[in-house]
């Protein structure tokens, strides 16, 4: 019983003697290689695929391709498993599993059909209107509701298996499409010599070529199409793709391409992407996307059974699949006939309902001639069949059309509608094109054009072949001239199709008398006549409000087989001629896309690119816990045994305060500054003063924003006259970087000063503790580290056996330390050698937990303070400005604000139990029962547990701080639901004098 | 996806680039007096004019130079890019 509905012919593009097997709602069926899932289905009589968006009606095909609003499936199982795919855009494969959505327990029955039923109480906007009030209703009630019963199929929760890549192209041409047109455009192209890409959404080439029995030059229009692939395959200067679909227009000609690369084959390649993104710069981008059949709006038109004329010809054309036995072909233009003619040649006779008064066209009198008699004046009134179509109520309509005037029901398996063809202009629009109305064939075209963009053949509104072969080849031509300088023109071939008469502007049939029967407009989003009736009725006049209140044109459809037929409606009803009405605006993504394709390789770790310090391997092998920092990995703390992460930060920095401890601080920013100007421009940098720096001293210093905010701050070391080595913080390197690019370049270019990072050439260890200088000693004998050999804030160049190293006498942690720096290729021997060498000192590696606490407890500021909202004032730097010179953002720090008396200051704060933690960010009120709006006096910027005193000790800006020491206030943290009573202190907690730095 | 031609390194995607800001700023400047509005109106307050746009770029992702960009902000048509230290030749 299987495949009973396929064509006697075998001239279509399906291989007979390959079957395929594949399964649709658990039942297993078989198609052919070359089928769709939607033309395996047809074939196999199974026209319900699934149920509509908001009322749950049975749902089948409408199209054969990307125009389908209906036929959405969800594909695969498993972390596969993939929602809303067309299935008309699904070649069969193998072992293919397909399952409906959007229905529950099954599509069959359907318990949200009880929507359809309750219709009357969904109408256009009923979810503005209804789920208003109470606001907590719509938490608790309405939201979970709407959630359960709406939406299309389900997104796996499994990372996706599948492996998707980006590929970046440009060319001269690219041409989107190969109907007749498009080949036209690109064969001219590249013949021309001009770099052209052609791009092709199924998997076959051709376009209308396929479907429509038309002769150019001496060949078939299949044939033609083949024989122009060919030549363009076998031109260098061509890429042909096929299965892609260019779905995105952006600006300056940036096109994006979806490419389902190995989606129809069986077992590919490991290593085969499935899909690919291609970015597009095309100096022209030709625009030959064809146009798509529209519906005829009447009475159930929605019925799994009824679909487009020209989609049941492709499906009897190229699929060799039957849409229905008994068909009733109903049109207001003539292209249908041919959908007729093809059931003829399969010795089936439609009934043929035609709402003109009559036609002279070849293919109308062709069937005429076969001795079918056609019903003009006729249109469908309604429909009957539950789950597929049965029968119609077809009438005579009245001479104004708006009246059926007799009734007749006739039992039918299929209705192929025609309501004539839209241009597809989607690419033009996003592109920027104005569009414009053309009459003759009642929809909109491209004219203003903002990028270099053409659209030629039926995307142009242009539908006979001979002039869509003529401007493509002339288009083609031209626009590659642009970029060759060949002049080679090819030669537009003769053709021949039928002729055509010109459609009638009727796209609504009148309702039955006395019933009022849904007649769909936008079956993807449920959308009928009476919606936009009730919109237009309750004041919405701009098309754009009528799209949004009745969901008219929107989601992963965007208005293919809908837009023109809304328009028409309101125009109509409004008494206005469509341009008046205007247009909706067409947004990307055509069609819709995966997002693992837009994700592409950039997952997981490869998300961002990650930066690792040359000893990280150590760090590793010694159990470092890592923590992400920017994009580079650092160790955060070095747990042994059993320790906890308090433990084991705890101890590390209990063992600087008493021993040594070393810390990878490579990633710390570096900048080598240098040239005759470079303390000048230091001293327009900095806060401070640089001019008189001697030769071997590092100095700490401040920068500022225009805008008076701290920027960034780090130690800047005077290498020779005009040569200093800068460092920033890790989290600040590349903006200060630019910072000092933009002063050099754009405000201040008469420095003769250059700047360059080298944060990558050098290593960078923390050797801290007053174990540190004995430690160091030992690693460099021949160096006087006494503190006259090396005094604080003081570096030597050395050199660790044959390797270059300068030793810089700088301290974060507040004890006695030292930074050595060495090439990074030597960082690891570095490490080592520290180490090894301390074991004797008690050693130890620590983290940048354990940084922070050492830094927390000395009152030295970070990036918690430095938040881009504190000037030097508030975080204790004021002794860094100076008073004598200008410098970045000085002007700011006189502003009434910044020199209030009650400004922020930085301050420390224990809790007054010594043992509750005080969460970052907690905030700081005097009284914490007070009723809200509770005013803030500051808030906890950092935290730790100070291995100095064995209690929690915290840094706080808060509003006139320096006067709060000695209060005891709250921190409170409404997230957490905690108060802690805390004594406010002076920030500098341990060694507030500073003399274990100098020691 | 914009793409900008760098002044030094030819058309390159937007992705490279950072913006700067409005091309036509001149930092007041070092060591003079200058009044709080006057002051203001440097930091603070652009114009967010509707069309043809002066503006800085950084070619950040490449040669890490600032260069000036004449933008239509509407369009986006870029009418020709220069050199900190050259004018338009439009
Ligand atoms: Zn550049």
């Amino acid at each position: 019983m299987s495949n009973q509905f396929r064509t006697t012919n075998s001239s279509g593009l399906i291989n007979k003697n390959k079957i395929i097997n594949f399964s649709f709602n658990g039942e297993s069926l078989q198609g052919y290689e070359g089928d769709t899932l939607a033309s395996a289905l047809i074939a196999n009589g199974v026209h319900l695929v699934g149920r509509s968006f908001k009322y749950h009606r049975p749902r089948g095909f409408l199209g054969a391709g990307v125009e389908e609003p209906n036929a959405m499936v969800q594909l695969h199982e498993g972390n596969r498993s993939e929602p809303n795919i067309m299935a008309t855009e699904v070649e069969l494969v193998e072992g293919l599993v397909a399952n409906s959505q959007n229905c529950w327990p099954s599509v069959k029955f359907d318990i949200g059909e009880i929507n359809n039923l309750l219709n009357r109480f969904f109408p256009a906007g009923f979810y503005y209107k209804t789920f208003m009030w109470p606001k907590s209703f719509w938490y608790k009630i309405y939201e979970p509701v709407i959630r359960k019963a709406a939406g299309m199929g389900i997104a796996p929760l499994n990372p996706d298996p599948d492996r998707y890549e980006h590929n970046y192209e440009h060319c001269d041409v690219l041409v989107v499409g190969s109907g007749p047109s498009g080949l036209a455009s690109a064969l001219a192209a590249a013949k021309n010599g001009a770099k052209v890409i052609l791009a092709e959404d199924k998997a076959h080439f051709g376009g209308s070529l396929l479907n429509d029995d038309v002769t150019i030059g001496n060949m078939s229009g299949r044939e033609w199409a083949s024989d122009v692939i060919s030549q363009l395959k076998n031109l260098p200067n061509v890429i042909v793709k096929n299965r892609s679909q260019v779905f995105g227009y952006y600006d300056h000609n940036m096109t994006v391409m979806f490419e389902r690369v190995s989606d129809h084959i069986e077992n590919p390649n490991k290593y085969t992407p499935r899909q690919r993104l291609h970015y597009i710069r095309a100096g022209e981008v030709i625009v030959s996307t064809g146009s798509i059949e529209r519906p005829i709006s009447f009475g159930n038109n929605d019925r799994p059974g009824i679909l487009l004329a020209s989609a049941a010809r492709e499906y009897m054309k190229i699929y060799e699949t039957l849409v229905g036995k008994k068909p009733i072909i109903f049109t207001n233009n003539d292209t249908a006939y041919s959908t007729a003619l093809e059931f003829l040649k399969n010795n089936i006779t439609p009934i043929i309902l035609d709402t003109r008064n009559g036609s002279d066209g070849e293919l109308v009198k062709e069937v005429q001639n076969l001795g079918v008699d056609i019903k003009f004046n006729s249109g469908i009134a309604n429909t009957k069949g539950h789950l597929k179509i049965k029968s119609a109520t077809i009438g005579k309509l009245d001479k104004e059309k708006e009246n059926f005037i007799s009734y007749e029901e006739v039992d039918c398996d299929c209705i192929c509608m025609s309501g004539g063809w839209t241009p597809t202009v989607h690419l033009s629009s996003q592109a920027g094109n104005k569009l414009k109305f053309k009459e003759e064939i009642d929809a909109y075209i491209p004219d203003q054009k903002r990028q270099k963009e053409t659209a030629i053949g039926a995307a142009n509104g242009s539908y006979t072949l001979d002039q869509s072969l003529a401007e493509g080849f002339q288009v083609g031509f031209e626009l590659s001239n642009k970029f060759t300088s060949n002049n080679s023109k090819t030669d537009t071939p003769s053709s021949k199709e039928p002729s055509f008469e010109s459609h009638e502007r009727l796209w609504c049939m009148p309702l039955p008398e006395g019933k009022k029967p849904k007649r769909f407009i936008d079956f993807q989003n449920d959308v009928a006549v009476s919606d936009v009736e009730l919109a237009l009725r309750e004041g919405f006049r701009s098309i754009e409000h009528v799209k949004r209140y009745t969901t008219l044109g929107m989601a992963g459809d965007q208005g293919k087989t809908s837009n023109l037929n809304g328009l028409q409606y309101v125009s109509k009803i409004e008494k206005k001629i469509v341009p008046e009405v205007g247009h909706t605006t067409f947004r990307p993504p055509y069609t819709p896309v995966t997002i693992g394709t837009i994700v592409g390789r950039e997952v997981g770790n490869h998300y961002l690119p990650t930066r690792k310090s040359p000893v990280h391997h150590w760090h590793e092998e010694n159990n470092a816990v890592f923590v992400a920092a920017g994009l580079w990995v650092r160790p955060r703390y070095y747990p042994r045994g059993s320790e906890t992460m308090s433990d084991a930060v705890n101890r590390e920095a209990a063992n600087v305060r008493k021993n040594v401890g070393i810390c990878d601080v490579t990633t710390l920013g570096k900048i080598d500054i240098k040239g005759p100007d470079a303390p000048e421009f230091l001293n327009r940098i900095y806060t401070n003063a640089w001019m008189k720096l001697p030769v071997g001293k590092a100095r700490y210093g401040v920068m500022l924003r225009e805008d008076g905010m701290v920027m960034d701050d780090g130690t800047t070391s005077r290498l020779s006259e005009n040569h200093f080595h800068m460092t920033t913080t890790t989290a600040q390197a590349a903006n200060v970087l630019s910072h000092l690019e933009y002063y050099l370049q754009v405000v201040w270019p008469e420095l003769d000063v250059n700047v360059l990072s080298t944060t990558e050439q050098w290593a960078g260890i923390a050797v801290a503790g007053p174990k540190s200088r004995e430690l160091l000693s030992k690693l460099f004998p021949s160096d006087d580290l006494s503190n006259e050999g090396l005094p604080f804030m003081g570096l030597i160049d050395t050199k660790l056996g044959n390797i270059p190293a300068r030793i810089y006498r700088i301290s974060f942690s507040g004890e006695l330390a030292y930074e050595v720096n060495v090439e990074s290729n030597y960082g690891l021997h570095l490490w080592k050698k520290i180490i090894e060498i301390g074991s004797d000192f008690g050693v130890q590696p620590y983290g940048t937990e354990a940084l922070s606490t050492l830094r927390i407890e000395m009152g030295h500021v970070a990036g918690p303070e430095l938040d881009g909202r504190t000037i030097p004032f508030d975080v204790g730097l004021n002794g860094m400005v100076s008073q004598k010179k200008d410098f970045i953002g000085k002007r700011s720090l006189s502003k009434d604000a910044f020199v209030a008396e009650d400004r922020q200051t930085i301050v420390g704060l224990v809790p007054v139990d010594k043992k509750s933690k005080i969460p970052e960010g907690s905030h700081i009120v005097e009284n914490d029962k007070a009723p809200t709006p509770n005013p803030k006096l500051g808030h906890v910027s950092s935290s730790c547990w100070s291995v100095e005193y064995n209690n929690p000790f915290s840094i706080a800006i808060m509003k006139d701080g320096k006067k709060q020491i000695g209060k005891t206030l709250y921190a409170v943290s409404p997230v957490k639901d905690i108060s802690i009573p805390v004594e406010v202190v002076s920030s500098h907690y341990v060694d507030p004098k500073g003399e274990r730095v100098r020691s | 996806m914009l793409e900008i031609k760098c002044p030094y390194c030819g058309k390159r995607s937007q992705n490279e680039f950072s913006y700067g800001g409005d091309g036509n700023i001149k930092r007041p400047p070092l060591g003079e007096e200058i009044n709080t509005k006057d002051w203001d109106d440097f930091v603070y307050f652009r114009d967010n004019p509707r069309g043809k746009h002066t503006e800085l770029w950084h070619h950040a992702s490449g040669c890490r130079q600032w260069f000036k960009a004449s933008r239509d902000t509407a369009t986006h048509e870029i009418f020709a890019t220069c050199k900190m230290n050259e004018d338009f030749n439009v």
